[in-house]
C-alpha cells in the first residue's frame, strides 16, 4: 500500500452538513490503492487550481466504438495506481428505479474491477463507474453483461446515440402523459447500433420528459427533446377545486392571475377555462393536482436542437413535432421513422463537431423541414421572419 | 468467464418497480408535499405511494450504495430510485415506516428535503477528480454552496422552487444554462501553443475548423496552428481537438454566475441563464467568494420575490437594470453579448428604468 497522503485542502471539504465527496473517496481509499492515489492527485489539483488528467485516450471493449472513455494520470509517477484511471459508463434502467439487488451486483464487480468510486448519476444518465485500468474493462463488461438477474449493457459516448434518459413517469407522477419509462427502454433498443458504435457526425441526445415541466431537462440538454403534452380540454372537478379554496388557498393569487394566457376565471363557486387559448403550461395543474388534471387526447411535442455552448453557443430546442400521438407499448413507429429522417440529413450534411440544431442554423430551417418531410405551421415558430431576404424554390418562380 | 453479451440494452425497468407502482402504474391521480423531502402520491384506486428523497454528493462510493440499499431493503421491499438531480428517493408504501427511515438517514448524515419551494440538490460535472478539461472543480464548490445552503435544502420557504447547477468548463457536460442561478467555470486566457508536438498529435484543418470565432490559422512554416488573439473567446473546444495547445491557466481560470433561466414551461416558457458576476477567484478548498456570491443572490431572490415567482420571474418583473441596482453587482462590458446571442439582447426601445 502507497503511504496515505496527508490532504489538508480537502479534509477542510469533510466539514459542514451536506454530504461530502471526500468521505466518499476517503471510503473507498481504505481498501483501494486507485482511490487512495486519487486523493493524492485531488489535494494537487486543489494546491495547483489545476486539473491533473491527460488529454483523452482510446480504450473500449470488443465489439463497441464507445461506452468507455479513457482517463490518465499527467503525474503517474507519484499517483502511480492512477496511471490509468478510465470511466465505465453502464446504462441506466428507464427513470433510474432500482431494486437493491441490481445496485449490489454492480457494487460488487466495481469493488473487484474499479475504484469502488461511482456517479449515480453522470450528466447524461448513465450510472458511472470512475476509475478502472485498461486491462479489466473487457471483464467488467463481460460481468455485468452477464447477470443472471438484471444484465447490464454500457452506456455510449462519442460520436454516436448517447444513452436516452427520461423522467419518473408513469410509474410516480400523475402528470405523465406518455410512458416515458417504455418510450425510453423502447428507444434506446431499437437504435443499439447507434448508441454502441460512433458513426456520426458528432452525439446525438434523446431526453423523455411526461410532461411540460420537462424534469429531465430536455430542452437544454438534448438533441431530440420528448415532452408529454395534451391537445383536448383540462378536467376540472368543481368540488375539489372549492375544496382547495375552503381551505385557505389563494386560488386568485396563485393560479388564476399566473394564467399565462388569462384563460381561467374563478366566480367564487366555479373554475372556468378557455381551453382554446391555453397553452398547456401546466401551472394551475401544478398548483391544484387534486382537482385539474390534463386531458385525455395525449402525445407528445418533439423539440430538436438543444444543446450546451460547444461549438456556436447554448441552444435550447425548437418545436418540429407539435403534435404526435405516442401510445404506449405500439413500438412507436411514427416516431422511430421520423428520428430516423432526422439523423439521416444530419448524417448526410453534418461537419465534425457539428450538433443537429447547429446544422440547421447553417442550413436553413426550410431545408431541414423538407429533408423530414414535415409542413411547417405557426407552432413552430415565435413569430414569422423580419428579413425582408428570404429563399425561393426553384420551383416556386417562372423558369427562363 | 463468459463473453460479454452486446447490444442487451438497459435492464428492464419493470423489474426495478415496487407491488405498489406496479398495480398503480399510470393510475396516480394527486400528489401532495407532507413535510420537506417526503411525498405522498395517490393512486385513483385509493392506494399511497410515500416517497422520501434524500440529498447525496453525486460522486459516492459502493460503500454508501450499500449502505442506502439497506436502508431499501430495512423500509422499502429493496426499492428506490434516483432523480436527475442526483438525489436518492425512497419507494415506500408503509407510511409508518417514513420517520424512521429519516431518523436512519440522519444516523449516517444524509439529509432529507429537496422537495417544493427548496434549493435542491446541485447538478454538476466531473471537475479536478476526473476530467481534463475544467477551469475549476466541481465538487468541491458544489459541497461548500450546499453546505452554506443547507437550510434552503431541508426547509420550503423560498417564493418558489430553486435550481441551482454547476459545470467546471464551457463543454458544460451539466448543460447549466437554464438554471435559476449558475455556477460556471471559464478559460480567460488564449491558449498558448505547443509547436514542437502539435503536428504529431493533431489534425490541423480539425482544429481549425473547432474554433467558433475563426481565431486559428494554419501556420504552414512550423507545421502548426497560430491564434489571433483579439478572436479567441476561450471556449477551449480547440484543446478539445488537440492537446497541443494548452487552455489551462491556473492563475487566470475562475468562475463565473448566471442566474434567471428555467427549464420548465409553467408560466413563463423556458430560457436561458444569464450573466450575473463575470469572474470569482477560484479560490479552493472551500471557494467563499463563489459561496458568498450565491447565497447573496439567493437571498436577495428570497426577500423580493412575490410567491411563486422563480428567479427569472422576478428580475422579468423589476427588469435586468433594477436586478443590477438590488443586487448591487457591477455591470460590465462583460455583460454586453458579443457572440451569437447578441442581437437578441440589446435594447431597442427608449423604455427603461432609472
Amino acid at each position: 500500500m502507497t503511504d496515505t497522503k496527508k490532504t489538508p485542502l480537502l479534509d477542510e471539504l469533510e466539514k459542514g452538513p451536506w454530504p461530502s465527496f471526500v468521505t466518499e473517496i476517503k471510503k473507498a481509499a481504505a481498501n483501494n490503492l486507485s482511490s487512495q492515489d486519487l486523493l493524492g492527485q485531488l489535494e494537487l489539483s486543489y494546491v495547483e487550481k489545476k486539473a491533473h488528467w491527460k488529454h483523452g485516450g482510446l480504450v473500449g471493449v470488443m465489439g463497441y466504438g464507445g461506452g468507455v472513455i479513457g482517463r490518465y494520470s499527467d503525474v503517474p509517477e507519484q499517483f502511480p495506481n492512477v496511471e490509468h484511471f478510465h470511466t465505465v459508463r453502464l446504462n441506466q434502467p428507464s427513470g433510474w428505479y432500482y431494486n437493491t439487488k441490481a445496485l449490489r451486483q454492480v457494487c460488487d464487480v466495481w469493488e473487484k474491477y474499479g475504484s469502488g468510486l461511482t456517479n449515480l448519476h453522470g450528466s447524461t444518465g448513465d450510472m458511472v463507474l470512475l476509475g478502472t485500468t485498461t486491462e479489466n474493462i473487457q471483464t467488467i463488461f463481460n460481468e455485468v453483461s452477464n447477470f443472471e438477474a438484471h444484465p447490464m449493457d454500457l452506456g455510449g459516448s462519442g460520436s454516436n446515440l448517447r444513452t436516452p434518459s427520461c423522467c419518473a413517469g408513469p410509474a410516480r407522477c400523475e402528470f405523465a402523459m406518455i410512458d416515458t419509462l417504455d418510450l425510453c427502454h423502447d428507444l434506446t433498443n431499437e437504435f443499439q447500433d447507434y448508441l454502441h458504435r460512433p458513426m456520426w457526425p458528432y452525439k446525438s441526445k434523446i431526453k423523455i420528459s411526461g410532461c411540460p415541466n420537462d424534469c429531465v431537462a430536455s430542452i437544454a440538454r438534448s438533441d431530440i427533446s420528448i415532452q408529454g403534452t395534451w391537445r383536448d380540454d383540462i378536467k376540472i372537478n368543481q368540488e375539489a377545486v372549492r375544496e382547495y379554496v375552503a381551505g385557505g388557498f389563494d386560488i386568485d393569487g396563485l393560479v388564476v392571475s399566473k394564467c399565462p394566457t388569462k384563460c381561467m376565471a374563478w366566480d367564487g363557486n366555479e373554475l372556468t377555462i378557455d381551453n382554446a387559448n391555453c397553452t398547456r403550461c401546466m401551472h394551475c395543474i401544478n398548483k391544484m393536482c387534486k382537482a385539474l388534471r390534463p386531458g385525455d387526447d395525449r402525445g407528445a411535442t418533439i423539440l430538436i436542437g438543444g444543446k450546451a455552448p460547444i461549438l456556436q453557443g447554448a441552444m435550447m430546442g425548437w418545436v418540429i413535432v407539435p403534435f404526435m400521438k405516442l401510445e404506449s407499448g405500439s413500438g412507436y413507429e411514427e416516431l422511430k421513422e421520423f428520428l430516423e429522417k432526422v439523423w439521416e440529413w444530419w448524417d448526410e450534411n453534418g461537419k465534425t463537431r457539428e450538433r443537429i440544431g447547429e446544422l440547421i442554423l447553417r442550413l436553413g430551417m426550410r431545408n431541414f423541414l423538407r429533408a423530414i418531410e414535415v409542413e411547417p405551421i405557426p407552432q413552430m415558430v415565435m413569430a414569422p421572419r423580419a428579413n425582408p431576404f428570404f429563399f425561393w424554390w426553384p420551383e416556386e418562380t417562372v423558369q427562363d | 468467464m463468459a463473453q460479454a453479451r452486446t447490444d442487451i440494452g438497459p435492464p428492464l425497468y419493470k423489474e426495478m418497480l415496487p407491488p405498489v407502482i406496479l398495480e398503480n402504474y399510470g393510475k396516480w391521480q394527486y400528489h401532495e408535499i407532507l413535510k420537506p423531502g417526503v411525498l405522498v402520491h395517490v393512486s385513483e384506486t385509493g392506494a399511497k405511494l410515500y416517497t422520501v428523497r434524500a440529498g447525496s454528493p453525486r460522486l459516492i462510493s459502493i460503500y454508501f450504495i450499500r449502505e442506502v440499499c439497506d436502508l431499501a431493503d430495512k423500509y422499502c421491499d429493496g426499492y428506490l430510485r434516483f432523480t436527475s438531480r442526483h438525489n436518492i428517493e425512497f419507494l415506500l408504501s408503509d407510511e409508518a415506516k417514513v420517520d424512521a427511515l429519516i431518523a436512519d438517514l440522519s444516523a449516517i448524515g444524509v439529509p432529507v428535503g429537496g422537495t417544493g419551494n427548496s434549493i435542491t440538490n446541485i447538478v454538476h460535472t466531473q471537475g479536478w477528480v476526473h476530467c481534463h478539461t475544467p477551469a475549476t472543480d466541481a465538487s468541491g464548490i458544489v459541497k461548500a454552496v450546499m453546505d452554506e445552503l443547507f437550510e434552503y435544502f431541508t426547509t420550503m420557504k423560498l417564493p418558489a422552487k430553486m435550481r441551482i447547477a454547476l459545470a467546471c468548463c464551457l463543454n458544460m457536460c451539466g448543460a447549466v444554462h437554464c438554471s435559476d442561478i449558475a455556477i460556471l467555470g471559464i478559460h480567460r486566457t488564449v491558449p498558448k501553443i505547443d509547436h514542437e508536438n502539435l503536428h504529431k498529435l493533431c489534425e490541423i484543418p480539425t482544429l481549425t475548423a473547432s474554433c467558433p470565432t475563426a481565431a486559428i490559422r494554419p501556420n504552414p512554416k512550423l507545421k502548426s496552428v497560430d491564434i489571433k488573439a483579439e478572436r479567441c473567446m476561450y471556449c477551449g473546444n480547440c484543446y478539445t481537438m488537440c492537446p497541443s495547445v494548452h487552455i489551462i491557466d491556473a492563475k487566470n481560470d475562475a468562475v463565473s454566475i448566471w442566474v434567471g433561466g428555467k427549464i420548465s414551461n409553467s408560466r413563463i416558457g423556458p430560457r436561458f441563464s444569464r450573466l450575473a458576476i463575470p469572474f470569482l477567484p477560484n479560490n479552493p478548498p472551500r471557494w467563499p467568494e463563489v459561496v458568498d456570491a450565491v447565497k447573496h443572490l439567493v437571498e436577495i431572490y428570497a426577500e423580493n420575490a412575490q410567491p411563486g415567482e422563480r428567479m427569472a420571474e422576478w428580475i422579468d418583473r423589476i427588469s435586468w437594470e433594477k436586478f443590477f441596482e438590488v443586487s448591487g453587482l457591477e455591470f460590465t462590458d462583460k455583460h454586453i453579448d458579443d457572440f451569437t446571442l447578441a442581437q437578441t439582447t440589446f435594447r431597442s426601445t427608449t423604455q427603461f428604468k432609472w
